[in-house]
Formats: structure tokens, C-alpha cells, sequence
């Protein structure tokens, strides 16, 4: 890139920006058409999670020590801050669904982190994967829903501490934010985790700017402390955003096993 | 698209990436159109990916680690409920072993405190007894000398009377007297009576 640069310094040509190269998918083997079961660099990036969790809660937890080694103590840190999530948020009855919330918590989380090495691919920026994340989420929400309560799950929309002549408008308000629960839920996630990348694509982007011309010797620097603090928000961000997808659930969840308010 | 990149081969123009996994979604560098997230040619792929990483993680918590860490987080909450209970258990026995430690300390003192005044009035007894052998001892003694000193007095006298009644006759003699002993006796003997 900084070759490319300094040619294209030498030909007079601006700098390159392609903050969203990273997120093209492509095959991990030869170069063909992305097919559905091509192994990609999605499959590696999230069989990498899938590593990653199996070396994290299985591999960790192998010695099964009364006193923990680090990292087995990571694992039931992880443990007991998701189902204690579940537990405070859904209720004590919604600690069955504790292992599905465990797996889209740890699919995410990991992707999230993994997606801040440098070169890697963010699985979790695509929509695509959010949308099927948060369309399980909104399915089973829904059909858990119907199945216990009946339509009795219908009394979500009715909201029985409103004054009467105002409950058909909230009614109608509910339904519209239930049905855009998932696209919200969705692009929340993926727009968080591709903004961050593509912020820090576009100030490395600036860095090469010392060999182009005098201006340099302030933009480079300046754009250095930029991705650094960028990726320091990033770290924050995965965390968070993984969070706050899997609360969001457990809320979800809430809903379907207690539709009274 | 196999023609399109196949000439873009040859024009020496694709980049590592390629074109034709990409078709509509990449230019003629392997630089993203627009937003890759919107590419409709590679969900199908990228849910697939999804749906069997989800599966496999699933089945990975699901049926190994979160059964075996909730083990391991119950069998530390028993140990720890064990722990506390032995260490009540012990607490409780270490009080009994106190009172017991302080009961046997009371004994222990009232014992040494009877064998001490048993002991003074075995002492006091055998000294009253010394005492008053060597009280009568004295008193036999002192007994035994006065009556010495009574004899010897006596003695004494007896003496000093024949010495005086022997001097009488002497001197009487020596006067040229005829002394009579029966008369010089009694003389003698008046006078050191008087």
C-alpha cells in the first residue's frame, strides 16, 4: 500500500481509500463464484470462533478444579454473567433457553473480537449474519409465545395500565415496534461493527500521507493516534454490542413468557 | 462472468482477489461496489456458515461445557458449604475443649489450694508437737539445774558452816582457850543463822 502510494505520489494521484474492501467475502481456496457451501473467508473466520469457544469453555474447563486456573475462571465468568443475565432479565422460567442465549452470546462476542485482528474478516458486520441472528431471536420469541400462552400472547399489545380509549393506539404502536424489533436488533450489531472498521480503514488510509507530501508529518501521526483510539473504542464496542444483543433477547424472551404488563 | 474475467486476466488488471466469486459486487481491482454487506450474491453462503457454526456451538454448550461448568460451580459451592459446616463443627469443639481447659484450670486450683492448707496443717501440727517436746525438754532441764543448783547450794552452806566451826576452833585454840566443839557448834551456828 505505502508503494502504491508513493508511485501514485510520483504520478500525482491521490490516496487510496478502501475502508470496505475488508468485508468482501471471498473463497478461502482458488478463485471462483461464492456458492453456498464454498468454504470462505467466513467459514474460517467463524470456525475461528468456534475454535476459540471449544478452546475457551471446553478446553479450559477440562481439569474441572474446585480452585480455578485462569482461564477456567474465564469460562464461568462467562457462565455466570450470561446466565445470571437470563435469570435477572427473563425470569427464573426462561433458564431453559440459557444454553441458545449462551450460543448467540459467544458466536457474537468472539466474532466481535476476533473481527479486531488486524486482517481479519468481521463476521458479525454483515448483515446477513445479524438478520439471521436476530430473525432466530424474533422467531422463537414469537412461536414460544403463541405456543404457551395462545393468543393470550396477543395481550403484549394491550397494554391494560392505559386509559381504554388510548390502548388501540398503543396497541397498533406496539405492533409496529414488535415487528421491527429484528431490524433494529439486526443492524444495530452489524452497523456497530462495520462503522468501527471502516472509521479505522479510512484513517490508516491517511497514514501513508508522510510520503506523499509536507503535510504528512502532521496528518500521519495524528492518523495513527486516530486508529489507536478508534480501536480502543472498537474493544469497547464488541463487548458491548454483544451485550447488548444478548439482553435484548433475554427482554425479548421476557415478553413471550410474561405478555401481561 | 467466466468470459469477463478471463479477459480481465489477460488485460493483467485482477488483483489476488479475483472476479468471479464476486460477479456485480467487485470492480475490476477486487475493490468493493458500494457495501459488501448488501451483496445479495453471497448471503446464501454466509447463512449457511451461520446456521452450521451455530449448530456446532449449540451442541458444544449445549451437551459438554455448560453442563460441566455448572458441575464444577456446584461441586465448588459444596465444597464450600462442607467447608463452612467442619469449620462451625470445629469451632464448636474448640469451645467445648476451652470450657473444658478452664474447668480442669478450676479443679486444678482448688486442689492445689486444699493440698496447700493440708499440707500448713500438717506443718503447724508437727511444729506445735516439736515445740512443745522441746518445751517440756526445757522445762525438765531448767527443773533438773535448779535442783543442782539447790544441792550445791546447800552443799554450800554446809560447808561454809564447818569451815566456820573448824576457823572457831582454830582461832579458840589459838587464844589458848580450850574450845569445846559442842559449844563452838552452836555458836557457829547461831551466828550464821543471824
Amino acid at each position: 500500500m505505502a508503494t502504491e502510494t508513493h508511485e501514485g505520489a510520483e504520478k500525482g494521484m491521490e490516496l487510496v481509500f478502501h475502508p470496505m474492501d475488508q468485508f468482501i467475502v471471498k473463497p478461502l481456496f482458488g478463485e471462483g463464484a461464492v456458492g453456498v457451501f464454498t468454504v470462505t473467508n467466513v467459514t474460517l473466520w467463524m470456525a475461528l470462533a468456534l475454535l476459540a469457544t471449544i478452546g475457551l469453555l471446553v478446553l479450559g474447563t477440562s481439569k474441572r478444579s474446585t480452585i480455578p486456573t485462569r482461564i477456567q475462571s474465564v469460562a464461568e465468568l462467562c457462565y455466570g454473567f450470561v446466565r445470571k443475565m437470563v435469570e435477572d432479565v427473563a425470569g427464573k422460567d426462561a433458564l431453559p433457553y440459557f444454553p441458545y442465549i449462551m450460543t448467540l452470546f459467544i458466536f457474537i462476542v468472539f466474532s466481535n473480537f476476533l473481527g479486531l485482528l488486524p486482517g481479519a474478516f468481521t463476521t458479525t458486520s454483515h448483515i446477513a449474519v445479524t438478520a439471521v441472528l436476530a430473525m432466530l431471536v424474533f422467531l422463537t420469541v414469537t412461536l414460544m409465545g403463541f405456543f404457551k400462552h395462545g393468543l393470550g400472547f396477543l395481550g403484549v399489545f394491550w397494554i391494560s395500565s392505559a386509559p381504554l380509549p388510548l390502548r388501540p393506539i398503543l396497541a397498533l404502536i406496539e405492533v409496529i415496534s414488535y415487528f421491527v424489533r429484528p431490524v433494529s436488533h439486526s443492524i444495530r450489531l452489524a452497523g456497530n461493527m462495520m462503522a468501527g472498521h471502516a472509521v479505522i480503514k479510512v484513517f490508516a488510509a491517511f497514514a501513508p500521507m508522510i510520503l506523499i507530501g509536507w503535510i504528512g508529518v502532521l496528518v500521519t501521526p495524528l492518523s495513527i493516534i486516530a486508529i489507536t483510539a478508534i480501536y480502543a473504542l472498537e474493544v469497547l464496542v464488541a463487548f458491548i454490542q454483544a451485550y447488548v444483543f444478548t439482553i435484548l433477547t433475554c427482554v425479548y424472551l421476557k415478553d413471550a413468557l410474561h405478555p401481561h404488563h | 462472468m467466466a468470459t469477463e474475467t478471463t479477459a480481465a486476466a489477460v488485460e493483467g488488471h485482477v488483483s489476488p482477489v479475483g472476479l468471479e466469486e464476486a460477479g456485480k459486487c467487485v470492480d475490476s481491482h477486487g475493490g468493493a461496489i458500494g457495501m459488501p454487506q448488501l451483496c445479495p450474491e453471497w448471503m446464501g453462503n454466509q447463512i449457511f456458515w451461520l446456521a452450521v457454526t451455530l449448530v456446532v456451538i449449540f451442541f458444544v454448550l449445549s451437551r459438554i461445557a455448560l453442563p460441566r461448568i455448572a458441575a464444577i460451580l456446584a461441586e465448588r459451592q459444596g465444597t464450600i458449604t462442607n467447608d463452612i459446616a467442619a469449620a462451625e463443627d470445629l469451632k464448636a469443639k474448640a469451645v467445648e475443649a476451652e470450657i473444658a481447659y478452664n474447668k480442669a484450670l478450676a479443679d486444678a486450683r482448688s486442689d492445689a489450694q486444699n493440698i496447700i492448707a493440708e499440707t500448713k496443717a500438717g506443718i503447724k501440727a508437727e511444729l506445735d508437737e516439736a515445740l512443745a517436746k522441746a518445751d517440756a525438754e526445757i522445762a525438765a532441764r531448767t527443773a533438773e539445774g535448779e535442783k543442782k543448783i539447790a544441792e550445791i547450794r546447800a552443799g554450800a552452806l554446809e560447808s561454809v558452816g564447818e569451815v566456820a566451826k573448824d576457823a572457831a576452833l582454830a582461832i579458840v585454840a589459838a587464844m589458848g582457850g580450850k574450845a569445846d566443839a559442842k559449844t563452838v557448834d552452836a555458836a557457829v551456828a547461831s551466828r550464821v543463822k543471824g
